[in-house]
C-alpha cells in the first residue's frame, strides 16, 4: 500500500474519532451545567476551561477569545476553523483525507462522510446548533458513528484497514485520557480524595457520560461514583470499548496486523512502545495510579501514545505528506485538464 | 385519507418548445420529432411536471453525495461544484455514429503519424506541407525527444476531439485535445445517473454501453508496458486534490483498479520507477499521468514544479517506464497545427478529411491576418495553446474594448492566434426552469483510446452552454453536461 494512502487512511479514521468525541464532550457539559447551582463569571470559567484543554489549544483559544464563556467554548470547538481540532475543522479534515483515498473507501462511507461534511458546512449548521444543541450533537454524533459501523461494515480488512483502526484507537486512547484528567483539579496530586461532594459525584458522572460510558459503569458499580472506580473503569478496565487499555490491545494488534510481526516480539519501535505500554496497563493498579498521581499518570501516558503515532509515522510512512505548501497547490489548481 | 389526490394532467413535456433559426437536435424545423427522437419523445411527454421534478432533484443530490464535483480555480474556500447535467439525452443514429467513428479513427491515426514523423525524419516539413516555423515556434513541442522511440509508437493513447454541428447539421471538427483531455468520468456517471432515473427508457430506445472504457483504457495502457514485463503495474499520476479533475482521476484509478499516485509517492532509482510503499519501493512499469509536460520532471522541465517525479525523463528514455500519453503531443493539439491536419490526412493516408474542419485562419499569414484584423467582429479567435474556453474572442459578442484588446494582441503574437467564423452550433431542448425547455447549443467529446487498436466507446460527453444564447460549453464557464445516446438502430 502506497505510503501516503497508509496516513490518509490513519488520518481519516483518526479525525472522525475525534469529531465524535468532541461532540460528545460539549453536548455532555452543556447539559450539566443545568444541574449545577451558583454560577458566576470564575466558576463558569473553572468549568469551561479545563474542556478547552482536554483538546490541548488553550493557547488557540485565548488568541481568539477573551473569557471562557459557555458561547466561546463552544463556538471555538465546534464551528472554529482557526481551532485545528473543532468539530467542523476534524469533520473537514477528515473528508480531505478521504478524499485523497477514494479509491481506497467505499462508496457508502464516503457518501456519509461527504453528507455529514456538507452539513457542517453549511449555514443549516449553526441554525440547527442555535435551535437546539443537543440535537445537533445528536446529528454529529450519529453520523459519526454511522461512519464508523460503515468502515467497519464496509471496508475489506487490508493492510489499509489496519492503519484506519490504529488511527482510530490512537484518538480514542487519547481522548478517554483527556476527558478521565478533565477534573483534575479538584483530586489531591497523589492518593485518593478523602471526600467526595454532591457536586464531584454529578462531574464525574459528567465524565462517564462524555465517554459514553454510564451505563457500562452501572452495570458495574451500580449508581455509586467514585474517583477511584471511574479512573479504574476508564482507564484499566479490559471490556470495555473506550478504556485506555482496551483500545491499547486494539491497537497494539493492528499493528501486529500491518507487520505480521507474532505477540512478544517487535519488528519497530511502533510495536515496542505499544507492546509495553500495553503490559504497563495490564499489570497496573489504580492504587498505584492515584499514588502517582492521576494527572501526572494521564500526562505520561498522552505522551506514550504520542511517541507511538511518531514511531509508526517512521516505520511506515516516512515522509510528510500531510502539510501541502501554497505553491503546490496552485501547481495542482494550473495543470491544464482539457476541459 | 379518503380523497383521491388529482394526478396532474400530462402536460405533455416540450409542449410550446421553439427550435427558432438553430439547426435543432430533436425537432426538424416543421417541428416534427426526428426519427431517432420519436421513441425516447413518446416516453418523456407521459412525464408530468412533478415527476420531472423530482427526477431532476434526486439526480443533483445523488452527485453532491457522491462528491461527483469539479473544483473551482483560484477558489481558496475550496469550492466545489457539480458539473450540471440536464436529464434530456443527445442522441445519435447508428449511422450517423458509424459515420463520426469512421472519421475520428481517419483524424488520430493521421495525428499518431503526424507525430512520429515530427519526432523521427520530419518528412512533412522537408516536403513543405507545414512550414517549420510553426513547429519550432509551438510551445508544445518538445525538441528532447526527437529520435526518441515511443512504445508501441503510439503518441496520443487519449484523444478529446470536439465535435459541433453547423446550422445545417454538420459536423465539424472543432479541436483535438491530446495531452491531457478530462471529462470521461461524466460520460460514466451520467450514463449511471440516468439508467437509474429512466430504467424503462433503456429497456424501450435501445441505447449502446458506455461502460466498457476503464477496462479498454486499461488495456490500451497494458499494451504500451516496456518490453519484457508481462504483468505490468499501471499507475495514475494526478497532480493532487485540489485539482478540477481530481475527482475523474480517482474515478479512473478505481474503476481500473490501479493506483493513483501522486509525484511525491513515485522516486526514481537507477532508471527505473518506484513507488513508496508501507512495504518498502515496489517497481512501476505504465504511468497513465494527468499531469503537464511542463511540470512531469524538475530535473528536465520546469525546475519548481512540486507534481512531478525528479529522473522521471531519464527512466523515460531508458525505457523502463512508459507514459500515456507521451511526452510532446500538445505540439499536436495547438491550434495552429488544427489547421493543417487536414494536410496531414492528405499526406500520410492520401485520404481526404472524413469529418471536414471549421475554415481556420492563421494570423501568422499575411493575407489571413488582414482579413482578420478586418473582420474581428463576425470572427471567433482563439489563443493557440489555450483550453476549457479560456483566451477566446466571440466576435459578434463582444464588446468593442475587448475586440481592440484582441487586435493589440494579434499585432503582437500572430503565431499564437487563429480566427474562425461564427459557427452556429447545433441546439438541443433543455431544461431551463420549472418545466421550461428551451434550445440551448451543444458539443461533443468523444473519447478516442489508442492501444493494440483503437476504440472510441459509443457516444462521448455532450456539453451543454446553459447561459442563453451562449456558445461556450466549458465547465468553468457555465456549461453543463447530458447523457450521450448512441442507439443500436436509427430509429
Amino acid at each position: 500500500m502506497l505510503s501516503r494512502v497508509a496516513n490518509s487512511l490513519y488520518w481519516m479514521s483518526r479525525y472522525i474519532e475525534r469529531a465524535e468525541n468532541i461532540a460528545r464532550i460539549v453536548d455532555v457539559n452543556l447539559q450539566l451545567l443545568l444541574d449545577l447551582r451558583n454560577l458566576n463569571e470564575e466558576r463558569l470559567a473553572k468549568h469551561w476551561l479545563p474542556i478547552v484543554l482536554t483538546t490541548g489549544d488553550e493557547e488557540q483559544f485565548f488568541a481568539l477569545h477573551k473569557k471562557a464563556t459557555a458561547q466561546n467554548v463552544t463556538e471555538f470547538l465546534v464551528f472554529q476553523l482557526e481551532n485545528p481540532n473543532s468539530i467542523t475543522s476534524a469533520i473537514c479534515q477528515a473528508r480531505e483525507n478521504a478524499r485523497m483515498v477514494r479509491d481506497q473507501i467505499t462508496i457508502e462511507l464516503w457518501e456519509e462522510l461527504n453528507r455529514l461534511y456538507w452539513f457542517v458546512r453549511t449555514p443549516d449548521a449553526r441554525e440547527a446548533w442555535k435551535e437546539s444543541p443537543s440535537e445537533f450533537f445528536q446529528q454529529i454524533k450519529s453520523s459519526s458513528l454511522l461512519i464508523i459501523g460503515l468502515a467497519y461494515t464496509t471496508l475489506i480488512r487490508n493492510e489499509g484497514w489496519w492503519f484506519a483502526q490504529a488511527g482510530k484507537y490512537i484518538e480514542r486512547a487519547d481522548k478517554t485520557s483527556r476527558i478521565l484528567d478533565l477534573r483534575y483539579e479538584a483530586l489531591p496530586a497523589r492518593g485518593l480524595p478523602l471526600t467526595v461532594s454532591e457536586t464531584d459525584a454529578l462531574e464525574w458522572s459528567a465524565i462517564l457520560r462524555s465517554c459514553s460510558a454510564w451505563d457500562a459503569y452501572k452495570s458495574l458499580h451500580g449508581a455509586e461514583v467514585s474517583p477511584r472506580l471511574v479512573a479504574e473503569f476508564l482507564l484499566l478496565s479490559e471490556d470495555f470499548p473506550r478504556s485506555v487499555r482496551f483500545c491499547v490491545d486494539e491497537l497494539n494488534l493492528a499493528l501486529r496486523r500491518i507487520s505480521g510481526v507474532a505477540e512478544g516480539k517487535f519488528c519497530n519501535d511502533a510495536e515496542k512502545l505499544s507492546g509495553r505500554l500495553l503490559a504497563e496497563l495490564q499489570f497496573t493498579t489504580i492504587e498505584e495510579v492515584f499514588e502517582a498521581g492521576l494527572h501526572d499518570y494521564l500526562d505520561r501516558l498522552q505522551g506514550k501514545l504520542n511517541d507511538i503515532g511518531f514511531a509508526l509515522f517512521n516505520a511506515y510512512i516516512v515522509q510528510n505528506f500531510t502539510n501541502i505548501e501554497e505553491e503546490m497547490m496552485v501547481q495542482q489548481e494550473e495543470q491544464q485538464q482539457q476541459a | 385519507m379518503a380523497t383521491k389526490t388529482k394526478l396532474p394532467p400530462r402536460a405533455g413535456m416540450l409542449k410550446g418548445y421553439d427550435p427558432e433559426v438553430f439547426f435543432d437536435e430533436m425537432l426538424t424545423p416543421d417541428g416534427q420529432p426526428r426519427p431517432h427522437y420519436h421513441r425516447f419523445r413518446e416516453l418523456f411527454q407521459n412525464l408530468t411536471l412533478p415527476e420531472f421534478d423530482h427526477k431532476r432533484q434526486s439526480v443533483d443530490l445523488a452527485f453532491l453525495r457522491q462528491g461527483i464535483t469539479f473544483n473551482v480555480y483560484g477558489d481558496k474556500a475550496g469550492a466545489e461544484k457539480i458539473f450540471p447535467f440536464d436529464l434530456l439525452p443527445r442522441i445519435i443514429p447508428a449511422k450517423e455514429w458509424e459515420y463520426l467513428e469512421r472519421g475520428l479513427i481517419q483524424r488520430i491515426t493521421a495525428l499518431n503519424l503526424f507525430l512520429h514523423d515530427l519526432y523521427h525524419e520530419q518528412r512533412i516539413l522537408k516536403d513543405g506541407i507545414i512550414p517549420p516555423f510553426y513547429i519550432l515556434s509551438g510551445k508544445h513541442f518538445r525538441r528532447e525527444f526527437v529520435n526518441f522511440n515511443v512504445p508501441k509508437d503510439i503518441y496520443i493513447h487519449v484523444c478529446g476531439t470536439d465535435l459541433i454541428r453547423d446550422d445545417q447539421g454538420n459536423y465539424l471538427v472543432l479541436e483535438d485535445n491530446g495531452r491531457c483531455p478530462s471529462g470521461v468520468s461524466y460520460v460514466l456517471e451520467n450514463r449511471r445517473a440516468m439508467k437509474r432515473t429512466f430504467p424503462q427508457m433503456f429497456e424501450n430506445v435501445g441505447v449502446r454501453p458506455v461502460e466498457d472504457y476503464p477496462r479498454e483504457l486499461l488495456r490500451a495502457l497494458q499494451h504500451i508496458a516496456p518490453a519484457g514485463v508481462s504483468d505490468p503495474t499501471v499507475v495514475l499520476l494526478t497532480p493532487g486534490a485540489y485539482n478540477s479533475a481530481y475527482f475523474e482521476h480517482t474515478y479512473l484509478a478505481r474503476q481500473m483498479g490501479i493506483e493513483i499516485v501522486e509525484g511525491r509517492d513515485l522516486l526514481v532509482r537507477d532508471a527505473r520507477v518506484f513507488m513508496r510503499t508501507t512495504k518498502g519501493l515496489q517497481p512501476v512499469h505504465v504511468i497513465y499521468r494527468r499531469v503537464d509536460d511542463d511540470f512531469i520532471d524538475p530535473t528536465v522541465f520546469r525546475r519548481d514544479s512540486m507534481l512531478g517525479v525528479p529522473g522521471l525523463v531519464h527512466a523515460y528514455r531508458a525505457g523502463n517506464i512508459s507514459l500515456a500519453n507521451s511526452i510532446g503531443t500538445g505540439i499536436a493539439d495547438d491550434k495552429v497545427m488544427y489547421y493543417f491536419v487536414p494536410k496531414m490526412i492528405k499526406y500520410y493516408l492520401d485520404q481526404d478529411p472524413i469529418i471536414p474542419n471549421v475554415p481556420t485562419y492563421l494570423a501568422n499569414e499575411e493575407t489571413d491576418k488582414k482579413y482578420i484584423l478586418d473582420n474581428l467582429e463576425q470572427l471567433v479567435v482563439k489563443a493557440a495553446n489555450e483550453s476549457g474556453g479560456y483566451g477566446m474572442l466571440i466576435g459578434p459578442k463582444a464588446t468593442k474594448d475587448e475586440i481592440e484588446e484582441f487586435r493589440k494582441k494579434i499585432e503582437a503574437e500572430p503565431r499564437n492566434y487563429i480566427a474562425q467564423p461564427t459557427i452556429s452550433l447545433s441546439r438541443h431542448p433543455t431544461h431551463v426552469t420549472e418545466g421550461l425547455f428551451e434550445g440551448r447549443h451543444i458539443d461533443l467529446r468523444p473519447y478516442i483510446i489508442s492501444g493494440e487498436k483503437t476504440v472510441i466507446v459509443p457516444g462521448g460527453l455532450t456539453r451543454v452552454a446553459l447561459r442563453k444564447g451562449s456558445l461556450v460549453v466549458n465547465s468553468s464557464q457555465g456549461g453543463g453536461s447530458k447523457d450521450t445516446w448512441v442507439l443500436y438502430g436509427d430509429e
